[in-house]
């Protein structure tokens, strides 16, 4: 098995065999987007035009809250440091435990934003646009939130530090993906949104990883 | 051949070792001693990679670890303060995956055959949280049973507090596992505050101290 392939498995046996930290991120999702409709009252105009939004927001938290755990147990039992002394490039094993944490914090939420849409009367052809959305943004978040993570690993109150750290990184995708919906809540193309989300996608591809691996060697030293 | 060239090396504001320069070739054993906080698993981290120090430079066969990050990479083995073993998977996964992450190839009988001869074959299918921290030490030692052997590429083993936890029976077969290897032409860097008596090795021994501080 390849060291790539042997990662992902790994951090997917422990979050099997540690399953509540899959419902956490999950259950904040769906507890705020349905919340709102609550809070707002049930007005269908209302709620179609604030639909995208706030399951964006609510989403962009989620994965947020999510980040402290993809690199904390690691750097505590000394996995971490053994990982950096593979003779595998860190950047490698870096790519397989973000596309797990992906997996596990990422997906979930692509699959149930769709049923949380119908809460909020979205047309058949928003919530495929916002699936489509999800799909391309969540990595984005999972990779640039692994730079923040990997940036305040051990530093006491990293919570809010990696907060403060991502959030203007993670603006853009918030704008394109919400605005994708948007645009096809309206009747016009989202083409031109997904493509941008696409093209974040790309460069967080190529430059995070790298980006995680440096901050994972300065956090070690 | 693993050469120091006067490294330095602060932690905060305080300098724990300058100048301090040796070299090491195959078939020896290196023992750092001294008291606690003089910087030997500091320097550890140093011969590593993980630790870049202050000045000086480590060389392996003659250059610096920075530009043969992945040929050292293959041929070292780090066991560190940490037991790098993960409380959720049993000491048989935890030897696999901690192996084939390091880059090396790893059957389950070779790994199921490391643990027998460390002594906790029994617990191999148990999750490593159940077990003691004398076994849980000897789940992560395990990983110097598989890099054992003349046939191992790796040439280079960095204990920190190897015997930390050990009961009697393991510390001997530890000793006779280090013998082994340096007696194959390996290299052996460690610490330890308790007596080792590994016999018919060439022992190095370098006594960090507080003078400079």
């Amino acid at each position: 098995m390849s060291p790539l392939a042997c990662i992902v498995r790994r951090d997917l046996l422990l979050v099997f065999r540690r399953r509540s930290d899959v419902f956490n991120t999950l259950v904040f999702f769906v507890i705020v987007v349905s919340l709102f409709p609550l809070g707002v009252g049930p007005e269908p105009n209302q709620l179609r035009a604030m639909a995208p939004g706030v399951i964006w927001v609510a989403a962009l938290l989620a994965a947020m809250l999510a980040l402290n755990r993809l690199f904390a147990s690691d750097y505590a039992d000394g996995t971490l440091e053994q990982m950096a002394l593979a003779s595998e490039p860190l950047f490698l094993l870096v790519i397989g435990k973000v596309l797990a944490h992906w997996l596990v914090t990422g997906l979930p939420l692509v699959l149930i934003a769709p049923v949380l849409g119908l809460q909020f009367d979205m047309p058949a052809e928003a919530l495929a646009v916002m699936a489509a959305s999800l799909v391309l943004g969540t990595p984005v978040l999972s990779l640039i939130g692994g730079v923040g993570a990997a940036l305040t690993l051990g530093v006491r109150g990293g919570g809010v530090l990696v907060a403060l750290l991502v959030l203007p990184l993670y603006i853009p995708v918030l704008v394109f993906g919400a605005g994708a919906v948007v645009a096809s809540g309206a009747g016009l193309s989202a083409q031109a949104h997904l493509l941008l989300l696409g093209a974040s996608l790309a460069l967080a591809l190529v430059l995070s990883p790298w980006a995680t691996a440096m901050a994972l060697r300065i956090s070690l030293d | 051949m693993l050469e120091a060239d006067r490294l330095e090396c602060t932690r905060g504001d305080r300098t724990l070792f300058r100048d301090l320069s040796f070299s090491l070739a195959p078939t020896q054993l290196l023992h750092l001693a001294g008291a606690n906080g003089t910087g030997k698993t500091s320097l550890l981290r140093i011969l590593c990679g993980l630790l870049s120090p202050v000045h000086g430079e480590v060389r392996w066969d003659g250059r610096p670890i920075a530009s043969v990050r992945e040929e050292y990479a293959a041929q070292l083995l780090y066991v560190g303060h940490a037991n790098a073993v993960k409380d959720e998977l049993t000491a048989l996964e935890n030897l696999e995956i901690g192996t084939t992450l390091a880059g090396r190839s790893c059957t389950r009988a070779a790994a199921l055959r490391a643990l027998d001869e460390f002594g906790v074959a029994r617990c191999a299918h148990l999750p490593v949280r159940t077990l003691s921290q004398g076994q849980r030490r000897r789940v992560s030692l395990a990983r110097l049973a598989l890099g054992a052997g003349a046939e191992s590429r790796v040439r280079l083993w960095i204990l920190d507090e190897p015997l930390a936890a050990l009961d009697t029976a393991a510390v001997a077969y530890l000793e006779g596992l280090i013998a082994n290897h340096v007696n194959n032409g390996g290299m052996v860097v460690l610490t330890t505050h308790q007596p080792l008596t590994v016999t018919s090795v060439t022992m190095l021994r370098i006594e960090l101290d507080f003078e400079i501080a």
